[in-house]
């Protein structure tokens, strides 16, 4: 196996990680805290992406576009919390996943509306758009690079808000047990407005990290948020550690699986079944793995203490 | 020793279940509407084709093939209280046991397996849906709740994915079914012919749920869904329940695939999206998880509000969602729940 290869790919999946614990992160925190399964999550990925891409074509400016689109998505969050969501949350489960399917409806459709129905390309700036040089010949994008950096910041950041701020404690009271936090006099409807935003805002960007390499297109969130969703549920549902440790890990697996799954496989079989049979099992490998830990630890890796 | 007082018990429960079959009498109302509405099922396409329209026969095949898998999907959430979002799945491997043989009978290769026929399509279907719901209803049935939804989600996904990067059968790009299952004494490329052959399977779908729902076990299945520590303190393995409930399911859904396999004949992955599976939940909400005949009910107004909406407006997805969040936040019980008939939803 190519070392220079392999460490493109590892890179390739880091990023790939990165962004599925912005996606999962907003996810956890709104099932810890409000235990609301939040289908329509994917949607604010979708959404950021359009309306970043949107301002980065009317100012000219990737970098604007992600600091201008950042509190519109919150407020996207804010309202549809306002709306609909705070209305659920009483509700049983069942009721979260139809409400907030039609909300993916409402999304889609309203995205085309908006923004018509093929995808938008988003330019980069000349000074994101190259490659770097690593020691050994390796290069990679530089893009990709900021996509890993931003993300671990945001990371960071949320380690800090969690463990240490006053919001966080709120947080992490909420999500050990709700009931008491309210009964403490903790103005609960405005923390959950406030998280479920948060959330919003990860997932939005999320998606507008990721447009410039894709495109923002319509039905993009409905692609990866199952993969947040097998995240959430490798990490345990409700714990940000596990859905940082397992968004690395199905990042990595996946990318890794299908670069080189194939070349594991010719050493069992024929080059022909390997070429065959390869691309189908990379493609299932995160579920076999979620089967397998659930099979030891149905909870997840970091199931939360108090449920 | 431990199945005495299990069975004494269980004989008890049938007999508040006897007490609820009173009250379901009462609402006979519901049940002639039941009846009525099953002979209007059959009548409208039927006439409708003999009168040289074969536009409603098209609708009410696909209608009678998709009610078939949320009557099954019924069996496990409405009266087992489990909510799979994967039941798309079952569909796309029913009707690939249809078209990877076809595909074989024409194209050579896989000697094994390569058939048009219908009884081996359905067999195929029937064993392969079985398999895969036993492997994964045993890891998911270990979880609750939302680990469940999502869960059963992510199978579907996988299979999803596993049909997608399969390129020898097509792969993104779907599979065309170049000839249906040939059947003894019908020929279901006479499309009267299968929509009978829907509309019968239907029938003994409806039939088959009914007599589990009301039998020793599904008692336990409605038992668990109410309270599981209880059944397990009167000796029955919740568990054990449920998975033979899944697999059962998942077997009629996997059987609906093989007809809709037969009726499109196209299938690509596109038909087992985890979005599908979000479509059939919605069918049976719609019409109300509890009652039997409910999913029918839903898969019909789900068919033709999509069918007329669509004709208004290509955006019709927006109106749509509106509805169902609306559906949601108001109603609850579905349509069934606003006939008045007894919802078994409403027994905690």
């Amino acid at each position: 196996m190519d070392v220079g290869l392999f460490v493109v790919q590892f890179l390739n999946g880091l990023q790939l990680g990165i962004l599925l614990f912005l996606l999962a992160s907003g996810l956890t925190l709104t099932f810890g805290i409000m235990d609301f399964v939040n289908l329509a999550h994917g949607s604010f990925y979708m959404v950021g992406a359009f309306i970043c891409a949107s301002l980065t074509l009317a100012t000219g400016s990737f970098i604007w576009g992600v600091v201008l689109a950042i509190p519109l998505i919150t407020a996207v969050g804010f309202v549809t919390e306002w709306l609909v969501i705070r209305h659920l949350y009483r509700r049983d489960h069942l009721d979260h996943v139809l409400a907030t399917f039609g909300l993916i409806l409402v999304f889609d459709t309203s995205v085309q509306l908006i923004w018509g129905p093929a995808g938008i390309a988003l330019p980069l700036p000349a000074w994101l758009n190259g490659q770097v040089t690593f020691p050994g010949g390796i290069v990679f994008p530089t893009f990709r690079l900021l996509i890993i950096a931003t993300g671990l910041i945001i990371a960071a950041g949320l380690y800090i808000l969690v463990n240490h701020t006053r919001l966080g404690m709120l947080i992490r009271a909420g999500a050990s047990n709700r009931t008491m936090v309210g009964a403490l006099g903790v103005d609960i409807k405005t923390l959950f407005s406030a998280v479920f935003a948060l959330g919003a805002a990860l997932a939005g960007i999320a998606g507008m990290l990721i447009s410039p390499i894709t495109e923002a297109s319509i039905g993009m969130g409905n692609e990866i948020i199952i993969t947040a969703f097998v995240v959430i549920i490798i990490g345990g549902i409700g714990s940000m550690k596990g859905a940082f440790l397992a968004a690395l890990l199905v990042g990595l697996i996946d990318t890794l699986g299908r670069a080189f799954l194939d070349d594991l496989f010719k050493f069992v079989m024929t080059t022909n079944a390997a070429e065959t049979a390869a691309p189908a099992v990379s493609a299932m490998l995160i579920y076999i793995m979620m089967a397998a830990i659930l099979a030891v630890r149905p909870q997840g890796l970091f199931p939360p203490k108090v449920r | 020793m431990s199945e005495r007082p299990a069975i004494r018990t269980a004989r008890s429960v049938e007999g508040s279940v006897a007490q609820q079959r009173g009250f379901a009498g009462r609402f006979s109302l519901a049940r002639r509407l039941t009846l009525v509405g099953l002979v209007v099922l059959a009548a409208v396409p039927v006439l409708a084709y003999l009168a040289g329209n074969t536009f409603w026969l098209d609708i009410f095949t696909r209608l009678t093939i998709l009610s078939i898998a949320a009557v099954s999907l019924n069996l496990i959430l409405g009266f087992g209280g489990l909510v799979s979002f994967g039941h798309a799945a079952f569909l796309g491997l029913g009707a690939y046991a249809v078209g990877i043989p076809v595909h074989h009978s024409i194209n050579g290769g896989f000697d094994a397996i390569a058939s048009t026929n219908g009884l081996f399509h359905i067999a195929l279907a029937v064993g392969v849906s079985a398999a895969y719901a036993l492997v994964t209803g045993a890891i998911s049935l270990r979880t609750r709740g939302v680990y469940f939804i999502m869960i059963t989600m992510a199978f579907g996904q996988m299979v999803f994915y596993a049909a997608v990067s399969i390129s020898a059968y097509g792969g993104d790009d779907g599979l065309t079914i170049y000839e249906r299952s040939s059947l003894p004494f019908i020929s279901l490329d006479n499309p009267l012919a299968l929509f009978a052959w829907c509309y019968g399977s239907l029938l003994a779908a409806l039939f088959v749920v009914h007599r589990i729902v009301n039998s020793r076990f599904g008692v336990v299945i409605r038992g668990a869904k109410g309270n599981e520590e209880r059944i397990g303190a009167l000796g029955f393995d919740a568990y054990r329940y449920r998975l033979l409930a899944y697999v059962i399911s998942g077997v009629m859904c996997g059987y609906a695939g093989a007809l809709l396999g037969n009726f499109t004949t196209f299938i690509s992955p596109a038909m087992m999206d985890w979005t599908r599976s979000g479509e059939l939940l919605f069918m049976v909400i719609l019409g109300g998880a509890g009652a039997v005949a409910g999913p029918v009910v839903g898969a019909s107004v789900f068919l033709l509000l999509e069918e007329v909406m669509s004709r208004f407006t290509i955006y019709w997805h927006l109106p749509f969602g509106i509805l169902l969040i609306g559906c949601v936040l108001f109603v609850r019980g579905g349509i069934s729940g606003l006939l008045g008939q007894p919802a078994g939803r409403r027994d905690d």
